[in-house]
């Protein structure tokens, strides 16, 4: 058999198309598998994090902020945790944030992941402004809500009064005592997590969500007509319109046309 | 006594300075010693000094992040210390996967894998196009595409902090070196590598080649995770100058000629030469 001889130019171009060829092949799988694993929406980020989206672009996964953390608070993402690979997280059950005053895990950040400006009034670095997350009460599970007395959340925010209040209201069921109801303050709330450490309830009745879970978003159709800040939000609003195509039928035809009725 | 320590003198240093930074990196984390912090992509040198992961970098740069200047400073250090050192002496030097793909080498060498699959069915060019592939996905996605997926990093972060599930994907490269692809990850696909080959392409310290000495016995080639750098045995004395090769030193400890040894490049004489 003869053997077929192939010229240099094709040679090169098969070898060029292969490389590409697999070279895509390899690509749909690696952003598939990546598209996947940045999406996993309940990641609690360490204080001062940017938003999500910048987060995982600037975070280098050094784990500086993992090793500069006193209360071991601070986990980098393991294969199989089911986070992104190698970022910094928290799980507030397990160990909450202490809020330490100088916050030592935001500053050894070399990437700037995790903003010291974020977390800075008037020149110093303040814990308190600090956004984590946001703790939601589940009312349904939460035994203060069933009128036995628990103010474990409420004696464990370090934002006392502030983050969580506590309101009380009359009990029905009995007619002679009170609800001591435990309200969180959207505006407050740092997400710290010690009210989830201190619930005593089996599976914490209140627990804290990154922001973008536990939040809703009014959007701009309604607004606080006697609040000059919120007002401030219709700036960047855009017009939409809306045309409803009306029927072309009278009412009472619509009645009467309506014969397979009978 | 004298030739065990001549046949294996550089493979005891790299494994030394291999696990000896390892260990730092886990008592930073582990004992709070502030010699070395972080990881290989980005670490704290005597709480001062920083160093980051120029590849890291990259991929920042191709996601849209705004680049900390501590991150610039340290990606600087370690690019200009590779410009000298020659750059994939990160992968026989520092990168913990090279013990274990080292090991995949020796034992397919051991079983005579070679023997029944001797062509090999990719190409060593493949580095470059991962290369090029992961900065396109890490600005198409937004994120720094290989970071995610990274073998090094993940056995290195997860010696320091928790290797979780982490040792499958150390098996897996182990058992594609030994089964599916002579030297397959670091020396086709891992575009770590391939960073450090182009940034090591003009760098100082180079393993030299003196042909008067060879005796044509080929364990050099045998044993080098990147033979196609040494082309030139026993046929003319160069030096290695493609940024392929690791400076692992494996072919001078091999070699019971003296023909092979480190020298430092000299720039002028060589430059007509090319690779």
């Amino acid at each position: 058999m003869k053997k077929e001889t192939i010229s240099d130019r094709r040679k090169f171009i098969l070898n060029m198309a292969r490389s590409a060829g697999i070279t895509a092949l390899g690509g749909f799988v690696w952003s598939a598998y990546v598209d996947e694993v940045i999406a996993s929406p309940l990641t609690l980020r360490p204080p001062g994090a940017l938003k999500e989206e910048d987060f995982l672009k600037t975070c280098i996964k050094c784990g500086l902020c993992v090793e500069a953390c006193p209360y071991n608070t601070l986990l980098l993402a393991k294969p199989g945790d089911n986070k992104p690979l190698g970022t910094p997280y928290f799980i507030p059950r397990d160990i909450p944030c202490y809020m330490c005053p100088d916050i030592p895990c935001v500053p050894v950040c070399p990437t700037g992941a995790l903003d010291e400006s974020s977390v800075t009034t008037d020149g110093e670095l303040d814990i308190n402004i600090a956004d984590m997350g946001l703790a939601v009460i589940d009312d349904n599970s939460c035994i203060a809500f069933w009128g036995i007395q628990c103010d474990a959340c409420y004696r464990a925010c370090p934002l006392l009064g502030e983050a969580i209040s506590i309101k009380y209201e009359k009990n029905d069921r009995t007619g002679k005592h009170a609800f001591l109801k435990p309200i969180v303050h959207a505006d407050v709330c740092t997400g710290c997590g010690l009210c989830e450490k201190a619930c005593v309830t089996e599976k914490p009745a209140i627990f804290v969500l990154p922001r973008e879970v536990s939040e809703g978003k009014a959007g701009t159709y309604y607004i606080k007509g006697w609040d000059k800040d919120d007002e401030k939000r219709l700036k960047d609003a855009k017009e939409i319109k809306t045309t409803t195509e009306i029927s072309k039928n009278s009412a009472l035809n619509s009645l009467n046309d309506s014969e397979d009725l009978y | 006594m004298h030739k065990l320590w001549n046949n294996y003198r550089y493979l005891f240093f790299r494994r030394f300075t291999q696990i000896g930074l390892l260990v730092l990196y886990f008592g930073a984390n582990a004992w709070g010693w502030t010699i070395l912090m972080g990881n290989l992509s980005s670490s704290l040198f005597l709480n001062i000094i920083p160093l980051s992961d120029p590849y890291a970098m990259l991929q920042m740069l191709a996601a849209g992040a705004v680049l900390a200047s501590d991150l610039l400073i340290g990606a600087f250090i370690i690019t200009l210390f590779y410009l000298l050192v020659g750059g994939r002496a990160f992968c026989s030097w520092v990168c913990p996967v090279n013990i274990v793909t080292d090991a995949a080498a020796l034992l397919r060498r051991k079983l005579g894998v070679d023997k029944i699959s001797k062509k090999q069915p990719a190409s060593r060019n493949m580095r470059y196009w991962v290369l090029a592939l992961s900065l396109i996905l890490s600005f198409t996605m937004g994120v720094t595409a290989f970071e995610f997926i990274s073998p090094i990093s993940m056995l290195h972060r997860g010696i320091i902090f928790g290797l979780g599930f982490g040792w499958a994907a150390m098996l897996i490269i182990f058992l594609l070196d030994l089964f599916v692809l002579k030297n397959g990850w670091c020396g086709h696909i891992c575009p770590l590598g391939g960073f450090y080959s182009l940034v090591g392409k003009g760098s100082l310290v180079r393993v030299h080649h003196n042909e008067e000495n060879c005796t044509l016995c080929m364990k050099c080639k045998v044993v080098c995770p990147e033979s196609q750098v040494l082309y030139m045995i026993g046929k003319e004395s160069l030096p290695v100058l493609s940024g392929e090769c690791t400076n692992c030193a494996r072919c001078i400890e091999v070699c019971d000629d003296d023909a092979l040894e480190f020298s430092i490049r000299k720039l002028a004489k060589n430059k007509n030469i090319g690779e």
